[in-house]
């Protein structure tokens, strides 16, 4: 990895085994339940990723809360910057504006379409894709220029992460696009959640020769609805049976609680084997709504 | 090919309102290729208008109405007709009926809605296949555009919403164009311009009115 100015990839090149947490800014003007959010997370994960209008619903400016988080909880950010709602020319301004903030983690991401947001009428962008904006930032950090070659007067100082999907099928163009990603700069990868270890070793194999830094993504399940919802319209996720078996079983015969602690025990373990088979740097943890899980999670996976 | 639909019979009865004579134009290229605006499209419109109560003073069908030399010369052709009628409808793409509006003068009413520059598989199966971005990128996508197919325009796809080589625009039925393009370039053994990074585009060669002057 190049030079590191945040916690996470400091803790990364020192060879640290990192968790990160995800934090989504709601539709609301409140910061009341991200702050909470944080401090829940804070001490558990050295890094939370705070989303940029995931699923492309318009929610609250991803640079507030992550600002706010670093300023009032300690809780260092990884600032989602997405290509679908902004130009260049908001997106060099944004991550101005982000450095001026001590924001250190920018991860770079097209962002769902707009169609299956919560106005699709909405006309996207994608004035850069997600490899371009890794080309913006290493422009920005290593030459002090926006894209364009235009100077920058104190140019800011990012690590950068990209997306890997090891669920896509098929792979091959997932791992060449992740190639020339890390090609032109990126840091650290962060990848969708995963469910099957096969996928995720397999995926650890084909980015291996990469030398970078990946951090396995896990979504564990808040709800029954939450599970059927993601197996039934997130094609791009694949859940085995025998996850949403186990899931089921436990509901139907401890109820709620029974769910949530069958989840801490699948997600542990899950987390414990894809350590053991895999050389990979960390997980990167997605409980929206149910923070208070993480800690029970990263516990499982250690016994 | 210009690929047009027909606008519904409702609108163009608000857009006609108070024009109680139409003159009908409609293209010998494009929009009968495309079923909106062929001959027997435009007699079909002309007895739709008349059953709404309007006159319709007459019609033509040019050969490419796009061609304002050719526009210039049927209204001419036609001009008792066309200086009787209160509007024009034009049954064409949106540059069809600015060249109608600005030969004729006449409050002109499109007729159709312009929907993309396609290919044709047969009548009624039209897919886009062009932005017109003015910087040509088929070579290294083979043949594949991604500007034009990929749901995002991206030029280093594919993107994460893809599945089993379908695109989440339109929920995963139509083809992922960077999984296309990617088993085009594999199979012919030209992986390299997969690999190759493509900076973001010009946009300055897209902006408003661009225009091609050589003479």
């Amino acid at each position: 990895m190049r030079e590191a100015f945040s916690e996470l990839a400091r803790a990364i090149q020192t060879g640290n085994f990192v968790y990160t947490g995800e934090i989504e800014p709601l539709k609301t003007t409140s910061l009341e339940e991200t702050l909470a959010t944080a401090k829940i997370l804070k001490g558990h994960v050295i890094a939370a990723n705070v989303t940029d209008n995931p699923t492309a619903f318009a929610y609250m400016n991803a640079l507030i809360p992550s600002y706010v988080i670093q300023k009032e909880v300690g809780l260092e950010a990884v600032y989602q910057v997405t290509v679908r709602d902004r130009n260049r020319l908001a997106i060099t301004a944004d991550l101005l504006a982000a450095s001026a903030l001590g924001i250190k983690n920018v991860l770079a991401l097209s962002g769902d379409h707009t169609t299956v947001g919560d106005d699709p009428r909405t006309k996207p962008v994608y004035d850069l894709d997600s490899t371009a904006l890794v080309e913006l930032l290493r422009k920005m950090v290593d030459e002090g220029t926006d894209l364009k070659g235009n100077k920058i007067a104190n140019p800011p100082k990012f690590n950068i992460g990209v997306a890997g999907n090891p669920n896509a099928d098929p792979i091959e163009p997932e791992i060449l696009k992740i190639e020339r990603k890390i090609k032109l700069g990126a840091d650290f990868i962060q990848t969708q959640a995963v469910y099957d270890p096969e996928l995720a070793k397999r995926f650890v194999k084909e980015v291996s020769h990469l030398n970078v830094p990946v951090l396995v993504g896990m979504a564990p399940f808040k709800s029954t609805g939450m599970m059927e919802w993601m197996v039934k319209y997130v094609p791009g996720i694949l859940v085995p049976e025998e996850i949403q078996n186990r899931l089921r079983v436990a509901k139907e015969k401890g109820g709620k609680e029974a769910f949530l602690s069958e989840n801490v025990e699948i997600f542990g373990e899950l987390i414990k084997q894809i350590r053991k088979s895999t050389s990979i740097q960390g997980i990167h943890i997605m409980t929206i709504g149910f923070e208070w899980v993480v800690p029970k999670i990263i516990e499982r996976s250690k016994q | 090919m210009i690929i047009t639909v027909h606008k519904p019979d409702e609108e163009i009865r608000q857009m006609t309102e108070g024009l109680g004579k139409l003159f009908l134009v409609g293209c010998g290229t494009c929009a009968t290729e495309c079923k909106t605006g062929g001959e027997e499209e435009v007699k079909a419109a002309k007895a739709k208008l008349e059953q709404m109560g309007k006159k319709v003073t007459g019609y033509v069908i040019v050969e490419s109405v796009c061609d304002q030399r050719l526009t210039r010369l049927d209204l001419k052709k036609n001009r008792a007709a066309v200086d009787a009628a209160d509007g024009i409808l034009v049954l064409s793409c949106g540059t069809a009926t600015q060249t109608v509006a600005d030969q004729s003068k006449k409050i002109t009413v499109p007729g159709c809605n312009t929907q993309f520059i396609g290919t044709v598989e047969r009548i009624g199966r039209y897919f886009e296949r062009c932005r017109a971005c003015g910087e040509c990128v088929l070579f290294e996508t083979g043949g594949i555009c991604p500007i034009a197919r990929c749901g995002k325009g991206l030029l280093n796809g594919p993107c994460g919403g893809q599945t089993k080589g379908k695109c989440e625009v339109g929920g995963w039925k139509n083809d992922c164009a960077w999984v296309l393009i990617y088993n085009n370039l594999r199979d012919s053994g030209r992986l390299d311009l997969f690999k190759k990074y493509r900076p973001p585009k010009d946009y300055s060669q897209m902006a408003a009115a661009r225009e091609v002057i050589f003479r």
